[in-house]
């Protein structure tokens, strides 16, 4: 084989692995990634039920029901609107009425995310990101109310 | 008076650091044997100083001066001293510290024990890891400085984070740090032999060991966030493929791709190019990690502080080095002269394989982490991409990786023979496949690809096994002959054999914890009892426990296996009041090499506790695999070419200053 020839099979190789990778990327993308909405986007938008999301608010005052086997349900706000949640679980220690909270999983009928992870802040200096960027966006977040720092977001 | 001359120590580093960064470079220029020694010199004053002024800020915690701001909002009087010890960089300014004095004592170890290196190179090496250092001596001086006072001292400190009051901090972040820092020295070299366009095979045997080094550092350093994120977050986890973990794992993949292809150019001369990109890479990785934990662009346990002025800062530094390194090599690399042919099916041939996956995988591990943040910005659309993505991008890619990994050590320099090879590899398969039909017998539930990947880990093991039993002559020769081969055997062949063997071992431990794992979350009362795969747990009820700085309520359970009682599991809830925070202590307990994790929920109005309860078998290999791995880059790193160093070739000794 020349040097030529090498190359030639060195390049077609790289080439091979890079194009594969970018399949599966793509392939990925398309299938495994999650929308991140507030509550107004999720009524705006009229998200399909079905689709898997990621929405993050307050926890409404007033709405947290717990019922048999960690049965849980709970309304999300960004102060404008409010998405019906039911989680069966543990959720996470600062949970709490009136606190920053994220919920993930599948928006059933009726427009109810039936969640499989729930992460709240983790202490109080600490509101999650996505959080912040929902009550910016209806309005209701005051500089004041807190700083982000710290706390790990699972 | 110590914050001071902590401060002004490190004030003295950064006037050095700036004397290194230029004197080095003229003395090579000029043939100024003096001024190129002068860099020896300073790389070591400048580990002293920074080393005084890390001192002087351990002072500061150490006795809770709270005049210090720093101090004031991580540290409380009655942490154990072991916590006010770590805090010192369980936040953003002490942290950075602790990174520039690792920094600074690679650059002494090179300027100690770099006395073979030619001078030329040596000053060039020396003088980039300068420019390093200064740009984060100013970072540090000009955006995050440890040693502010507060006018007016507090009584008592803030407390720190109390996720973070855990001897995994201890250990962490120091390691961590030790392999991102440590890819420095790979990234000067590089840099330096740009600078000299020539570059030979001693060149890699000397960049090698600090690579090692750093990689040892970073594997077990990720292994160690890992087991700290399992115990710690509270539902038995250990990898989450979140953006900071990502940050570490990038240049942990392109810096294995980097030892694998030096190993091309010491021992056969080529892949020259490739592996000077590769190095310039893994440190830029290294930058944007700490960019992306740093800066404030990602929410996590990882970044204390959100000051959009340091992310700016450390984005200059990431462009400045990134590009800079990239341009000069753009611009230099065609003066580095091309060597060693070799056959696509060769040593040269799979480890050029290797390369090409674990840089392809590293690109994917780059779109899934850096995506969102670009969409982010572009579109002001919020997506999360978390596992299924990695696991079907990094997965498929991994796979054939650790596939191909037995051939590589079996086949000849310059020309293989994969049929050969695949021959002695017979036994490897066939206990591959026995694996597989064991574990498809035994488990039955579960990912279909489970058994197969629990195959694929127990081929690799055998492979390298294989790969031992051939070179000894183990099975063929006497024993007397075995022996003498052994012993013989460069211990980098060891090392090796070790560490893909260890790769393995975790990825048997990844494969049965994520499979065949069970779990149960339910709340129970005082006296009753739970289940879970053959262990029953009955809870005991909750004592109160008063720790230095918190007071912990501990929930007791029994645990028994077939009636047998195992032991006592208390999981707890520490509440800090300094912070108002509590934190969730699980309770693990060892059966082989699998763990029963215990974890608590909320507790109830009607007495009962909601609990997690997991049982994990083999979950320990993970981590010790990770052990496994370092060991066979400790075997690796002790192997005689590497202590003894490369032979100066006579035509260089003319440019060698007089001594």
């Amino acid at each position: 084989m020349t040097r030529k020839q090498r190359r030639l099979i060195l390049i077609g190789g790289s080439i091979g692995v890079l194009g594969l990778a970018i399949g599966l990327v793509l392939n990925a993308l398309s299938g495994s990634i999650v929308f991140f909405n507030s509550p107004t986007d999720i009524k705006e938008k009229q998200i399909a039920a079905g689709t898997r999301v990621r929405i993050g608010g307050l926890v409404k005052d007033g709405s947290v029901q717990r019922g048999d086997n960690l049965r849980i349900r709970f309304e999300v706000t960004d102060g404008k609107n409010d998405v019906p949640v039911k989680f069966q679980g543990i959720v996470p220690d600062l949970f709490r009425e009136g606190q920053g909270v994220v919920a993930e999983g599948k928006l059933e009928p009726g427009g109810i995310l039936d969640a499989d992870t729930v992460l709240a802040k983790h202490d109080e200096r600490y509101m999650p990101k996505e959080v912040v960027d929902a009550l910016k966006k209806s309005g209701r977040w005051e500089e004041s109310e807190g700083r982000l720092a710290g706390g790990k977001t699972p | 008076m110590i914050p001071e001359l902590g401060h002004y120590a490190l004030v003295l580093a950064l006037g050095l650091g700036l004397i290194q960064s230029v004197a080095p470079i003229v003395g090579a220029k000029t043939r100024d044997a003096a001024l190129m020694r002068l860099a020896t010199s300073t790389a070591l004053m400048q580990f002293v100083l920074v080393a005084l002024s890390f001192a002087a800020l351990v002072t500061c915690y150490v006795t809770s001066d709270f005049s210090v701001k720093t101090v004031f909002e991580n540290s409380h009087s009655l942490m154990p001293l072991i916590y006010k010890f770590t805090s010192v960089w369980g936040n953003h300014e002490g942290s950075m510290l602790l990174w520039v004095l690792i920094l600074s004592l690679f650059g002494a170890f090179v300027a100690a024990f770099g006395t073979n290196l030619p001078a030329t190179l040596k000053a060039h090496v020396l003088a980039v890891q300068s420019w390093i250092a200064v740009a984060f001596y100013l970072f540090i001086l000009l955006t995050s400085n440890p040693f502010l006072r507060l006018v007016q001292p507090p009584i008592e400190g803030r407390d720190l984070n109390p996720i973070l009051q855990d001897l995994g901090l201890a250990i962490h972040p120091p390691l961590l740090y030790l392999g991102y820092v440590g890819f420095s020295i790979s990234f000067s070299f590089a840099i330096a032999a740009l600078i000299e366009g020539r570059i030979d095979a001693a060149w890699a045997r000397w960049v090698r060991p600090w690579t090692l080094m750093a990689w040892m550092a970073l594997t077990v350093g990720i292994a160690m966030g890992s087991y700290w994120a399992y115990y710690t977050l509270g539902w038995g986890g250990f990898w989450f493929w979140d953006p900071v973990e990502n940050a570490s794992l990038m240049p942990w993949l392109a810096g294995t791709a980097l030892l694998h292809s030096a190993v091309v150019m010491e021992k056969r001369n080529a892949l020259k190019v490739w592996t000077i990109l590769l190095a310039i890479l893994t440190f830029s990785l290294s930058l944007i990690g700490t960019f992306l934990v740093r800066s404030g662009v990602l929410t996590s346990v990882h970044s204390f502080a959100n000051d959009p002025a340091r992310g700016v800062f450390i984005l200059g530094i990431l462009v400045l080095f990134i590009g800079g390194g990239l341009s000069l090599f753009a611009w230099r690399s065609s003066t580095l002269k091309q060597g060693g042919l070799f056959a696509p099916i060769s040593r040269e041939g799979s480890l050029v394989f290797n390369n090409l996956f674990l840089t392809t995988a590293c690109l994917t591990v780059f779109v899934g982490t850096l995506y969102p943040l670009a969409l982010e910005a572009l579109t002001g659309s919020k997506i999360s991409v978390g596992g299924p993505f990695f696991n079907l991008t990094f997965g498929p890619l991994f796979v054939a990786l650790m596939f191909a990994m037995p051939f590589g050590p079996l086949l000849a320099w310059k020309r293989g023979d994969l049929l050969g090879v695949a021959q002695r590899l017979m036994t490897a398969f066939a206990v591959g496949l026995v694996a597989v039909a064991a574990a498809f017998a035994i488990k039955g539930r579960g990912s279909v690809l489970a058994p197969f990947g629990v195959g694929l880990a127990f081929y690799v093991m055998m492979g390298a096994i294989v790969d031992l039993v051939e070179r000894t002559g183990l099975m063929r020769l006497p024993m007397a002959t075995v022996r003498t081969r052994a012993l013989g055997l460069p211990r980098s062949a060891w090392g090796t054999a070790v560490a893909h063997f260890g790769i393995a071992v975790s990825m048997l431990g990844i494969i049965s914890a994520g499979t065949w794992g069970t779990e149960r979350i339910v709340a129970v009362n005082p006296g009753q009892t739970v289940s879970l795969s053959g262990y029953d747990l009955t809870f005991d009820g909750v004592i109160e426990r008063t720790g230095p700085n918190y007071n912990a309520q501990v929930a007791m359970f029994t645990v028994r296996e077939g009636g047998v009682v195992l032991g006592v599991m208390e999981p707890s809830k520490r509440n800090f009041s300094a912070r108002a925070t509590s934190t969730n202590e699980a309770a693990l307990m060892a059966r082989g090499a699998g763990q029963l994790y215990l974890s608590l929920g909320d507790s109830n109005k009607d007495g009962s506790i909601a609990i997690r309860l997991y049982y994990k078998p083999l979950v320990m290999l993970i981590w010790l695999g990770a052990l496994v791995m370092m060991f066979g880059g400790a075997l690796s790193l002790s192997d005689r070419r590497l202590r003894v160093g490369a032979p100066k070739p006579a035509a260089r000794s003319v440019l060698q200053p007089a001594e």
